[in-house]
């Protein structure tokens, strides 16, 4: 029992954590809160199945669609929006804003495309396997092993390559960076299309686990409050904050009541923040007088 | 003069204006963002409802204590709150709003439930919503047109250079959330006894949404333009009744345009004035194209 | 005669950093003194421990023979000490009049009921409150201004409406962060005139941050010189100016 719960919060941690360094990213670089992000995930589930369903393609070519699909959407919100917004020197609030808004154009358009019916990968099977004493979802296994590989090369991305290093340039000061010579809205444009490929890979497993349905988006809520229990800003503490997060909802569904889920993962989080404002990992960027 | 229908419109109109102009106070006069109004509203609609159907009480009375209550659990929480800076407050209001809601659907024997609290007397009529949303304009006209309002809209300009003149910011961030609040209370008041039915559902999470949206289209720091906010968020779908379907990806369309290209909002930053106005008539008048266009465009 | 001002041995740290290491000063009466030194050298940090914004790592800081060390910032403003900022920070959204008007809210003296229901008080305490403000723009010089958006006024405006801003306090002490910063040599020598008179006839003490010599030497009965958060030498302005360390450090330095 306790094992397969801690699986189970491992796996649904990972599939938040994709959603959440993606939020994470993002706000690093402007300081807003994507809050079209889930609805990405959703069309990246949606174009799986696309692929799977409709063209009744092999899976593999249905993740790869997935995050291509959501990959593209994520950008282009850059691109048509969010950009623009900036350009105008609009208060960062818009960009929330306007998140809002595609996030209930992509909502109800994916319902008047695709119906609000739930729908499923043909064809895959969902089975468990047996660890010592206990089943585990075979699904929620290789969910775990991929997020955990996706994320180890996120890190590194962040951390080693030359990409990586104008990311954390623009996130300390993006004026500085752009004298420094690095094309920064061409970075921020990237970082949309990597945060979105990995909502895309987010969508897809969340599509095998429960279902693909117009709102399934609101997940994207969850990887904001890991994102925000990590730190905002800070990747790492993303991917703690959503383990963290998918550990505690397994927990909190398994041993109190799943109902009361979200109100006890929202008290904790409130009574985290008031211990540590910024959250696990955030820094207190002081407004200099 | 008007059919039921129209009567109803209005109500909710009534409704929206007023939870608008707290939000409008809090977000575009205080630059503070809750998303948990939803779950003052809702504070309001039970509390008021409560009160009318189980101690018979009648209905201001019900609607001043309802509203005092969703006042009070502002001021608590935002006690703990407020010292949190942008997104991580945010996400405090968010969770309490949605903690409300959850609360709601678990305390059967009080608010019944997920299935909703029936039986709600019908006393929000058409004068008496007009009535509180006018009563509701003025007392926030004069809010923001003092001391307190300066006091607001200077910690929304700079909250560094307003701690430097004297103003204690956390108190009056409070003084702002607490108002919102106590309007917010104030339409689920009216909306639970006009609709006569209430559900922790109405109070979710999109409510909210709508709420800061419907404040930002009609133009932040701008009373006037956040009624003209509610009046088109409330209207517009009912007159695209038609369109059913569509109606929402229109809403989510309309926001996204709005934000773009007319980044102030409808009216931000400057209240509707007739002078202004008759003067564009006058001009209109006269009959210069050239002198149209700059009015339009100041 | 209680001084208006004294901080002794302020140390403030920002996590192994030391910003201000052993600061003391004095300030009497009526008395104009100077901070300078090369950018980064602790001067606005000291601005930020007095005003409360930072809290001293050590050390003590008093204001009018009150200990103001852990006060938050709107307490210490409340008390009488008024401050302009080195990125000017108006109000930039409201009118010239609103900005001064908004410092001098701590006078209004009516309460929520009175503002909404526009008693007779309400209207005389706002109605004093505009002309105070005006009286104070005048003196600036930006009357004819009111109306218009704070961001709106060219820079220089803008640094004497923060300046009637810093003032609508009544304060008793002045703290001026680079008023200087970015004038010419004629609109200095207006700003030196500007800071004696108001000096004069509002009975202020100063303490100010500036980098023009030529405006410390005609303002300041002294100056503390300091670099990386240490001093390095107190005294008149023309002492300072022969002490060798200074010369060092202005010449070895980062030369503003």
């Amino acid at each position: 029992m306790l094992l397969q719960q801690i699986v189970t919060g491992l796996s649904v941690g990972g599939i938040y954590a994709l959603l959440a360094t993606g939020y994470s990213l993002i706000y690093s670089l402007l300081d807003f809160s994507n809050w079209a992000h889930g609805e990405v995930a959703m069309i990246g589930a949606y174009c799986a199945f696309i692929v799977v369903g409709t063209l009744q393609l092999p899976f593999g070519l249905a993740i790869v669609g997935g995050i291509v699909g959501a990959a593209v959407i994520s950008y282009l919100n850059e691109r048509v929006a969010y950009r623009r917004i900036r350009h105008n020197r609009s208060p960062n609030m818009f960009l929330m804003i306007a998140a809002m808004g595609l996030s209930t154009v992509y909502q109800n358009a994916a319902g008047l495309i695709f119906g609000s019916k739930f729908v499923t990968y043909p064809g895959i099977q969902v089975s468990s396997v047996q660890l010592g004493s206990v089943y585990v979802g075979v699904l929620d296994l290789i969910s775990l092993i991929c997020t955990a590989i996706i994320l180890v090369i996120l890190v590194y991305l962040i951390n080693k390559t030359r990409f990586g290093l104008n990311v954390r340039a623009i996130a300390s000061n993006s004026y500085t960076a752009n004298l420094l010579g690095i094309k920064v809205d061409q970075c921020i444009a990237l970082v949309f299309l990597l945060a979105g490929a990995l909502a895309g890979a987010a969508g897809v497993m969340l599509g095998l686990k429960y279902n693909v349905y117009p709102t399934m988006g609101n997940i994207g809520l969850k990887a904001f409050i890991a994102s925000v229990i990590g730190g905002l800003g800070s990747v790492p503490g993303a991917i703690v904050g959503a383990v963290l997060l998918g550990l505690i909802e397994t927990f909190a569904s398994g041993y109190i009541n799943s109902g009361l889920r979200d109100l006890i993962s929202f008290t904790l989080l409130i009574v985290l923040l008031l211990v540590r404002p910024t959250g696990l990992f955030g820094v207190d960027v002081q407004d200099k007088a | 003069m008007f059919n039921a229908y129209q009567e109803g419109v209005i109500i909710l109109l009534c409704v929206n204006i007023i939870a608008v102009l707290g939000m409008s106070v809090l977000t575009g006069f205080t630059r503070l963002f809750s998303f948990g109004n939803a779950g003052f509203m809702s504070i309001g609609a039970y509390c008021a409802s409560i009160l009318t159907v189980e101690l018979k009480l009648p209905f201001i009375p019900a609607i001043l204590v309802a509203s005092a209550f969703a006042g009070l659990v502002a001021y608590l929480l935002g006690s703990l709150t407020l010292r949190l800076k942008g997104d991580y407050f945010l996400i405090t209001c968010l969770g309490f709003g949605e903690g409300v809601r959850v609360l709601f659907n678990y305390t059967q024997d009080l608010t019944g439930g997920a299935g909703g609290y029936p039986g709600i007397p019908n006393y929000t009529s058409m004068p008496f919503a007009v009535v509180c949303a006018i009563l509701a304009f003025f007392i926030a006209w004069r809010f923001i047109h003092s001391k307190y309002g300066r006091n607001l809209t200077s910690i929304r300009e700079n909250e560094l250079a307003a701690e430097a003149v004297g103003i204690n910011v956390i108190r009056f961030k409070k003084m702002s959330f607490v108002f919102s609040a106590v309007y917010a209370g104030w339409a689920g008041a009216l909306y639970a006894h006009y609709l006569m039915y209430i559900t922790p559902a109405m109070f979710n999470l999109n409510k909210s949404c709508e709420l800061i949206t419907t404040t930002v289209i009609g133009g932040l720091g701008s009373l006037t333009g956040s009624v003209m906010g509610a009046a088109l968020v409330t209207l517009l779908p009912e007159i695209f009744r038609f369109l059913s379907g569509y109606r929402m990806l229109i809403y989510g369309i309309a926001v996204v345009l709005i934000i773009l290209l007319k980044p102030d909002g409808l009216y931000g930053y400057r209240e509707f004035s007739i002078t202004r106005v008759i003067r564009w008539f006058k001009n209109l008048g006269k009959g210069s194209k050239k002198n149209k266009k700059e009015e339009v465009a100041q | 005669m209680t001084p208006v001002l004294e901080m002794i041995h302020v140390e403030k740290n920002f996590g192994g950093v030391r910003a201000i290491d052993d600061f003391s000063v004095t300030l009497e009466p009526g008395k104009i003194h100077g901070l300078i030194g090369p950018n980064g050298a602790g001067k606005t940090t000291i601005f930020n421990n007095i005003t409360g914004i930072y809290t001293p790592s050590a050390g003590k800081i008093m204001f009018d023979g009150k200990d103001i060390t852990n006060t938050p910032p709107h307490t210490v403003a409340q008390m009488g000490i008024g401050r302009t900022f080195q990125n000017i920070r108006l109000f930039s959204n409201l009118s010239v009049l609103e900005n001064v008007v908004i410092a001098s809210n701590l006078r209004a003296k009516y309460n929520l009921p009175q503002a909404i229901v526009h008693t007779p008080k309400f209207r005389k305490v706002e109605k004093e409150l505009a002309e105070h403000a005006m009286g104070l723009l005048k003196i600036v010089g930006l009357e004819d201004k009111a109306n218009e958006r704070a961001n709106s006024l060219p820079y220089g405006h803008q640094r004497k409406l923060e300046i009637a801003r810093a003032m609508a306090l009544e304060p008793k002490l002045l703290l001026l962060d680079e008023p200087a910063a970015g004038m010419n040599a004629d609109e200095s020598v207006e700003l030196v005139e500007f800071i004696k008179e108001i000096k004069e006839s509002f009975n202020l003490t100063v303490l100010m941050i500036e980098h023009h010599m030529d405006v410390v030497s005609n303002l300041c009965d002294s100056v503390t010189v300091l670099n990386f958060g240490k001093t390095l030498a107190e005294g008149t302005p023309d002492e300072v100016k022969k002490n060798p360390a200074v010369i060092e450090a202005y010449l070895g330095g980062a030369d503003e």
